[in-house]
């Protein structure tokens, strides 16, 4: 294959064989591949210390992030997507987690890195890196995901891809500190009730987070998936909201503010917050609800095999608690069946689910379900926008419906 | 909310045997430690500077520093936000949310300009600067309309805006939930089905063809053989330099003009030459003059813009470091090839 094949080509490559001969089918002689000795049968490798840090497969370079330009006006302050159809398991690979940077992603030594406690506290504090290093850590892994996430699909089916319709989230396992015991070292006042958070990037985000939260579950990460954070995600030092908007996990953080009430800043004002139809908005809308979508296939991942044994796969997860049960439809919600869940089953983190059936050629209309551990159950898009309005846009979470078509195409589309 | 506050009572009971012991990490902060960082602004006023600016003072900065992102009224170039107007539109169809017509708080607006505006060169303006800045866009939204007006740390809270009850806490938990924690229907749950909406139709999922994979190598190509007869570690240092400019100055295959004009070929040309670019009346007369931008002239306007061309737009403050300096010149070259 051409180096420069792109993931397009490579589709309709697929097609062009599946109309011929499959792939691995034998002639009478047999496969070449088999009957025929290979160059990497009988030539040597690469040896070790060729890729010090190890790269994926040249074969894999379709694998990757991707952006819509047209949605930001310029791509410094902007995003790109995590290539969800590419990925099985529940962990994304820390180079294909989706970047979202509001002034750039600032790179700088760890050694000039300051986390400043300030406030409402017994005794204003500075920490050096090398003073974090030396709290007790813990490793859990959380998803994270944009409150834009499936924004664009609010007011109807727009890209087709779940990269782009479902690809602002990640799910990593951090290792960091418990924020409580950050904040014990300065000493909480009675009256500390809301804390903000402060980047050290060009665009210094700030949210205010209710003390509740801080002392419940929030982390300060230095590590995901054992490796030190990528610069987009925030190193040297990162927030873990678990659960809440991925805009409050801020990245680069270098200052804990305690205060007696939220600061109202721009993030919690003028965005991420819910326009609805009487023309107010609701505020402080953190917790991301339930929600999951068919990964494969999908708009970038068609059916290349034709009729015949098929794998359907996908993700689901909850700002609530964990996944317990995915439904799966592959004709448009007339019947439902139980996906099987496979991996482990954490709190606010990803699940992965599967559904095997055996596909008949005919047109599918896929959609999935997911039940979270409170008993909520995504809802549709038409449920929400009944109760939003149309102009929300933020924390979507409704089902999302691929249409499959005889060849195994697949398409975002709205049904009734 | 008074559940959620009870719980934080609670929550603070229960917490505060912990409190009782510390490992002793870190030290304390300095008060211009605290000072440096502390500049964040809350709804009542805490954190305000002392200070001051009024409309007229705030319009040059304005016109100077944003409008090229935002326009000369707030009303934004191509997809930078909209700053003014949208007023009652809110429940309408497109609603337009601007900073006059949905934000709760002026002290947000002051906080945002402080620390993240100018795009590319934050924190560099003055406590009067904001307090001006955010006087002029008080004016564009009309809600002052004496050109006199100053805004400071005196009147500030006595500004309101118009949006401050258009929001309530999240009441997701009363109006969704109690609605969708609920048994699911798992078969036969509805007769007919219809597509009623495709992505197809609107057509706008960004495409990769291989032509656009080809011409990427192309340049690719390109590039390494140009820059082939230059210093290529300072080129590559150069790359890294340019980061400072590149939220402005486009470069590469297909760079269109932004903030600043793109700089496909800058070396030796013509100052004020980019086709469709809107340049500062300054730049127009010194394009006039006869200006080129040889590496003399560009190292000057680098080091200072303001320096050489007082009425530039180029917020850029200026390069300080030598070394930084030639990377920058070497880049440059490399790109005008």
């Amino acid at each position: 294959m051409a180096k420069d094949t792109t993931r397009r080509s490579f589709i309709k490559a697929g097609f062009a064989a599946g109309a011929g001969l499959a792939a691995g089918q034998a002639s009478a002689a047999g496969d070449p591949l088999i009957t025929e000795t290979q160059d990497w049968n009988q030539q040597l490798g690469f040896g070790v210390d060729e890729r010090p840090y190890g790269i994926p497969s040249e074969f894999q370079k379709h694998v990757k992030r991707r952006s819509v330009p047209w949605l930001t006006a310029d791509p410094i302050s902007s995003i790109n997507f995590t290539p969800l159809h590419e990925l099985d398991g529940i962990i994304t690979p820390n180079g294909l987690c989706f970047e979202r940077h509001h002034g750039g992603a600032a790179e700088y030594d760890p050694a000039s890195h300051r986390l400043m406690i300030n406030g409402l506290v017994d005794e204003e504090l500075v920490f050096t890196m090398e003073d974090i290093m030396r709290f007790p850590r813990e490793n859990h892994v959380y998803f994270l995901e944009c409150a834009a996430n499936t924004g664009m699909e609010w007011r109807g089916a727009q890209l087709n891809g779940c990269q782009f319709t479902h690809g602002m989230i990640h799910n990593v396992m951090y290792t960091g500190i418990p924020l409580r015991l950050i904040l014990k070292e300065a000493g909480v006042k009675a009256d500390g009730k809301w804390l903000l958070a402060e980047g050290a990037d060009a665009s210094g985000m700030t949210r205010s987070i209710p003390m509740e939260k801080a002392l419940d579950d929030c982390l300060v990460a230095f590590k995901m998936n054992g490796e030190a954070l990528r610069p987009e995600q925030g190193y040297p030092l990162r927030l873990v909201v678990p659960g809440w908007e991925g805009n409050m996990w801020i990245k680069w953080l270098r200052r804990l503010e305690v205060g007696d009430q939220p600061w109202h800043h721009r993030e919690e004002t003028s965005k991420y917050t819910d326009l609805l139809e009487d023309g107010n908005a609701r505020r402080f809308t953190w917790v991301m609800d339930a929600k999951s979508v068919i990964t494969n296939p999908s708009p970038q991942a068609p059916i290349t095999h034709g009729p015949g044994p098929t794998v359907l796969t996908g993700v689901a997860w909850s700002g609530h608690g964990t996944i317990p049960q995915v439904d799966v439809t592959i004709d448009g919600g007339k019947n439902w069946h139980k996906a099987r869940i496979s991996g482990p089953s954490l709190d606010k983190s990803m699940h992965r689910f599967y559904y095997e059936f055996d596909w008949d050629g005919s047109e599918l209309l896929l959609q999935s379900r997911a039940h979270d551990s409170t008993g909520y159950v995504q809802p549709t898009k038409d449920e929400l926008r009944a109760i939003r309005g149309t102009n929300s846009i933020y924390h979507n979470n409704g089902i999302q419906t691929w249409y499959v078509n005889k060849e195994g195409v697949a398409e975002n589309v709205e049904i009734s | 909310m008074l559940k959620f506050l009870k719980i934080l009572i609670a929550v603070s009971f229960i917490t505060s045997p912990v409190f009782a012991s510390s490992l002793g990490l870190g030290r304390t902060a300095t008060q211009d430690e605290v000072a440096a960082w502390n500049t964040d602004i809350r709804p009542d006023g805490i954190g305000l500077p002392v200070g001051g600016g009024s409309v007229i003072d705030g319009e040059e900065i304005f016109v100077e520093k944003c409008a090229s992102c935002h326009g000369d009224f707030g009303e934004a170039v191509d997809r930078w936000p909209v700053l003014a107007g949208g007023d009652g539109t809110l429940s309408d169809d497109r609603p337009v949310k601007t900073v006059g017509s949905y934000w709760p708080y002026l002290s947000t607006v002051f906080d945002y300009v402080g620390r993240a505006m100018p795009f590319g060169n934050a924190r560099s303006l003055s406590n009067d600067e904001v307090y001006a800045l955010v006087a002029y866009i008080l004016y564009v939204n009309d809600t002052v309309d004496d050109e006199e007006f100053i805004l400071s740390n005196e009147n500030f809270l006595s500004i309101a805006q118009e949006n401050v009850d258009g929001f309530y806490m999240d009441d997701r938990p009363q109006v969704e939930y109690s609605k969708f924690i609920r048994e699911a229907c798992m078969s036969n749950c509805k007769e007919t089905v219809q597509i009623t909406a495709r992505a197809a139709v609107v057509d706008v999922t960004p495409e990769e063809t291989a032509a656009a994979a080809t011409a990427e190598t192309a340049v690719a190509n390109a590039e390494t053989e140009d820059v082939a007869a230059l210093d290529a570690e300072l080129v590559a240092a150069g790359t890294k330099v340019f980061k400072k400019c590149k939220s402005c100055h486009k470069v590469g295959e297909g760079a269109k003009n932004g903030v600043g004009p793109h700089l496909n070929g800058i070396f030796d040309r013509a100052a004020g030459s980019n086709e469709g670019f809107k340049y500062s009346k300054a730049m127009k007369a010194e394009a006039e003059a006869g200006l080129i931008w040889d590496e003399a002239n560009l190292r000057a306007f680098i080091t200072k813009p303001k320096a050489m061309i007082k009425k530039t737009k180029m917020s850029f403050p200026g390069l300080k470091k030598e070394a930084d300096m030639n990377a920058i010149i070497e880049y440059l070259k490399s790109i005008s090839q």
